[in-house]
């Protein structure tokens, strides 16, 4: 598995989220309260909203647009409401914050 | 008078003329339909006309002459009104729309001074003839004002309908001191209302106790004690000689040479019934307008019904029997050959003063062929007495704890040989047959036809009848379709519990929405709490208030965040991670998750420079769609989110602000060109809409605020489906508000009328202040004024100075803080990593 360095865990805000540009599309990484990340692809399962524009509470993210709520570990949508997204890998060493390329393709294939 | 007043009378009268074109309408549309006139619009003849419409609907073509320039309402709560419990709007039983909806013509202020009964009219004082085929007269009763030298001073006044109450009201603000005549039921709500309002009161009363025709000397003696307790004097066996004054009443002087000052006085002695009409038109009348068990007077064209009548011998004064005059009297206008009767029967007599419970019905007088029961609980002030006679009761006074009186009054209408139950009698229907102690098993154990709301007259069965047939589920559902609960209001306590045991579980009164799945509290717990602890920043409220999340939702967080900001201008820091996307962007998020921009145009208005701009930018950065807004704006959609600061950068340079279309905050203030152009304006709506925008522009609200400002009644900037709405006039300006145009529709209503636009910005800026400080999160203002009460909203931001003052300086602090432009912010750097990817990887043309 190939890890890219994104960038440090600063440039997140607590309890936000910034976005990663790829060839297949957007990856939203968000930080918890409690400084914990995840990524996930930015793509609401409901109608595609970008998740990570949402408000981030505990691990979950609640979309914008209709408010479906995201768990950022499983990906799976919470409550009364069906779907998910991909997660890809991601990892802390430092201050600098890496994710899985190889997931990365898999998000394409 | 408050200007506000004087636009409610106008609009009232100005309405007469409508009903009365209705009427006509129905009149001849409808062949051969009878002419029925009423004299009086109290509760007894709204009650008759009810059962007649339900009855015999369009038998009848309804007149109705009020010599008090308003529909009916509730007399027996003028006591809360008084003691400002409740609003006037609070006790109305039928709104002029019911007079529409049934087609009835009434004229407001007019008194009716003759009755010719050969030619079947009767003529107002405004000269209004009006022919009948049949007539009711319910001219009520008039207050008994004692005759002592003194009594026409300026400041004496007596309790009898609304009118006296506003007087009273007025009177208060001196804060001074008053005198009550009279320690009756109506005597002791006056000056316990007069007393709530700041007044020093005495009460005087001709008799050694309190309440004597209803109380024993026991009960009274208690009563007068929790009087006393709350700083209202009592001087019983005080004979009134004479009310001292000059020109306005100074005080009184009793007989026994005592001399009591006061600036008002208040007689509560008594009533008689108001028969001079009758009496003058030739009916048999005695103490009041005599008339048979079926409501008819000597003349078989006319009824008379409520306090004005005597019939068997007795005149009456307590809703529940004129309640039942009202039945009868309209089963005779619907078949003359009714036999449907008055009856007398003992009605229960309940003091509505907050906090002191009392029950007393039927005869309590000692005698040889009698025998009691007493309970006295000093030190919980409880008294209870029952008395018998040959083993069933005759009577009860209870005082204290009163919620057996309903039982007590069950078993002694069916007079219920109470022999095997005797020791334990008095304990009250839990302790019976040995059930448990459960508040629940004394209505449970409550036969169906056991009475719970003696004003109305509903049993048991009917109310639990209808819960179930209905699906009712709320006490307001239960008092429209039963009027249970619904006159004076002491059973609401019996009609709960009804509901509760009809509906199990599935009733919970008390039940407060809680805000979200975090927390068991509601918005107004939260808010109230965030005040008295203190607490300021949303890690505190969640700490403090036991949420049961770490770190909250996406509802509590916008809610919590907003609450601060409003609650703490300057010290809490806005928690942008709490904020929704728009919010913390500043721009309005789409379906395809660009975003769209609506610049600021102040009041609608823009230039040859502005849209030059703007188009300028559509151009340079390719935006797919421009369109104008509802609110007078223009609308750019399609924006890349990166590029949102350079489009406000572009925009900043015309001069151009944030318009907030994506903010619970104040959004547009549509305006009309008023006096600049147009023919028909009165003033300068662009102008004020301008000024209204410029001073508030920023303020975050609980959910969206939308303004306009016409020019003219003819209302083109469409202010009467807004939050907040001006009208200009000739005379001021008009402020409307809790009107909606969305989910819902809904007309505004009116606050008030004021002469100068300084002082329809103060008012404006209250209410917002008002509305900010006490709505919750995404709660519409319409939704809020329901659930507040327009009345209320007015007395707090139009009728009274000082808290419209209030409002105004802390909006105007919060303010220091609010405006500041968004955009420019963030084209200074503010938040930039909202607007950048975090990183590129992958990309072909990705260069680092």
């Amino acid at each position: 598995m190939t890890w890219a360095m994104i960038g440090r865990i600063t440039d997140i805000p607590r309890r936000g989220a910034r976005c990663i540009e790829t060839p297949q599309g957007k990856i939203a990484v968000f930080r918890t309260a409690e400084d914990r990340v995840f990524a996930i692809e930015d793509h609401c399962p409901h109608k595609g909203g970008p998740l990570s524009q949402g408000i981030v509470h505990g691990a979950a993210v609640t979309c914008p647009l209709h408010n479906w709520v995201i768990s950022l570990e499983t990906g799976k949508a919470l409550g009364a409401d069906e779907g998910a997204v991909r997660t890809i890998p991601i990892k802390v060493e430092g201050e600098m914050l890496f994710i899985a390329l190889a997931a990365l393709s898999d998000c394409a294939a | 008078m408050t200007p506000h007043d004087i636009a409610r009378v106008q609009t009232s009268s100005a309405k007469t003329a409508p009903i009365a074109d209705a009427a006509e309408k129905d009149a001849s549309a409808v062949t051969k339909t009878e002419r029925l006139v009423i004299v009086g619009n109290g509760m007894a003849p709204g009650r008759m006309l009810e059962h007649l419409f339900e009855r015999a609907p369009g038998r009848y073509t309804v007149t109705i002459f009020n010599a008090e320039p308003r529909v009916n309402y509730d007399r027996i709560m003028l006591s809360p009104v008084l003691s400002g419990e409740k609003s006037y709007e609070q006790i109305i039983i039928h709104g002029d729309g019911w007079y529409i909806k049934n087609g009835i013509t009434l004229y407001k202020g007019h008194k009716i001074v003759s009755i010719d009964r050969d030619a079947k009219t009767v003529t107002s004082d405004r000269g209004v003839v009006e022919p009948y085929d049949k007539l009711v007269i319910a001219t009520g009763s008039v207050p008994f004002i004692l005759p002592v030298p003194g009594n026409n001073l300026a400041g004496v006044l007596s309790y009898r309908d609304l009118d006296d109450v506003n007087a009273m009201l007025l009177a208060a603000q001196s804060r001074t001191k008053a005198i009550v005549i009279g320690g009756g039921l109506l005597g002791l709500e006056a000056a316990a209302g007069l007393e709530a309002q700041g007044m020093d009161v005495t009460v005087l009363h001709l008799m050694p106790t309190l309440m004597e025709r209803q109380l024993d000397p026991a009960a009274g003696y208690l009563l007068q004690k929790a009087i006393e307790d709350r700083g209202i004097k009592v001087i019983c066996k005080a004979s009134t000689k004479a009310i001292i004054g000059e020109k306005k009443v100074e005080g009184v002087e009793l007989a026994d040479g005592r001399l009591i000052p006061a600036t008002l006085v208040v007689m509560a002695a008594g009533i008689k019934p108001n028969a001079g009409l009758a009496k003058d038109a030739g009916l048999s009348s005695n103490r009041g307008i005599v008339v048979d068990a079926g409501m008819r007077t000597t003349d078989p064209n006319i009824f008379a019904v409520g306090e004005c009548a005597e019939v068997g011998g007795h005149v009456y004064g307590l809703v529940a029997p004129l309640y039942e005059m009202a039945r009868v009297a309209a089963e005779h206008l619907v078949d003359s050959s009714s036999t449907a009767a008055f009856v007398h029967s003992d009605t229960p007599t309940k003091l509505k003063v907050t906090g002191i419970d009392l029950f007393s019905i039927g005869d309590f007088a000692d005698g040889e062929d009698r025998n009691e029961i007493v309970l006295r609980d000093a030190s919980a002030g409880v008294y209870k007495r029952i008395i018998l006679k040959d083993n069933r009761i005759i009577g009860t006074v209870l005082y204290g704890e009163t919620a057996d009186g309903a039982w007590f009054n069950d078993l002694k209408k069916k007079q219920v040989d109470i022999t095997d139950m005797r020791d334990t009698l008095i304990f009250g229907q839990a302790y019976q047959g040995g059930s448990p102690l459960d508040p629940m098993a004394a209505v449970a154990a409550l036969p169906d036809d056991a009475e719970i709301c003696g004003c109305n007259g509903v049993c048991k069965g009917r109310i639990v009848g209808v819960i179930q047939e209905k699906g009712l589920t709320s006490l307001d559902d239960v008092r429209a379709h039963t009027k249970a609960s619904a006159s004076c209001g002491s059973c609401t306590g019996l009609v709960e519990q009804l509901m509760a045991l009809t509906l199990g579980e599935s009733y919970n009164p008390a039940a407060v929405q809680p805000m979200c799945g975090c927390t068991t509290l509601g918005h107004d717990d939260v808010r109230r709490l965030i005040k008295a602890k203190n607490l300021k920043n949303v890690f505190a409220v969640m700490q403090e208030l036991e949420w049961t999340t770490s770190c909250g939702c996406a509802k509590c967080r916008p809610a919590l965040n907003y609450y601060l900001v409003c609650d703490w201008p300057g010290e809490y820091a806005d928690d942008y991670q709490s904020r929704f996307i728009n919010e913390r962007v500043h721009a309005n998020i789409q379906k395809d998750g660009t975003y769209s921009v609506v610049p600021r145009m102040w009041g609608g208005v823009t230039s040859a420079k502005e849209l030059r701009a703007i188009a300028d930018v559509v151009d340079k950065f390719d935006i797919p769609t421009v369109k104008v807004t509802g609110g007078q704006r223009i609308d750019m959609l399609g924006i890349k989110k990166e590029d949102l600061p350079a489009v406000w950068a572009d925009l900043g340079k015309a001069g151009f602000v944030s318009g907030h279309a994506y903010a619970k905050g104040l959004r547009t203030v549509k305006t009309c060109v008023g006096t600049d152009w147009c023919r028909f304006g009165t003033q300068d709506s662009t102008g004020f809409g301008i000024r209204i925008e410029k001073f508030m522009w920023g303020s975050w609200t609980p959910a969206k605020v939308k303004m306009a400002v016409s020019g003219c009644p003819r209302n083109c900037a469409e202010a009467t489906c807004k939050d907040v709405g001006v009208i200009c006039v000739d005379s001021g300006y008009e402020i409307h508000f809790a009107g909606a145009a969305g989910l819902d529709i809904k007309g505004t209503e009116v606050l008030g009328l004021v002469k100068t636009e300084d002082e329809a910005l103060k008012v404006i800026v209250a209410l917002v202040q008002m509305y900010r400080e006490q709505a919750r999160y995404l709660e519409r203002i319409y939704k809020w004024a329901k659930r507040v009460t327009i009345a209320e909203i007015r007395r707090q931001v139009l009728d009274d100075l000082e808290k419209r003052q209030g409002y105004y300086e802390r909006f105007v602090y919060s303010q220091k803080f609010a405006q500041v432009d968004p955009w420019s912010e963030r084209v200074s750097g503010l938040h930039k990593h909202e607007f950048k990817p975090m990183a590129t990887i992958g990309m072909p043309q990705a260069a680092e």
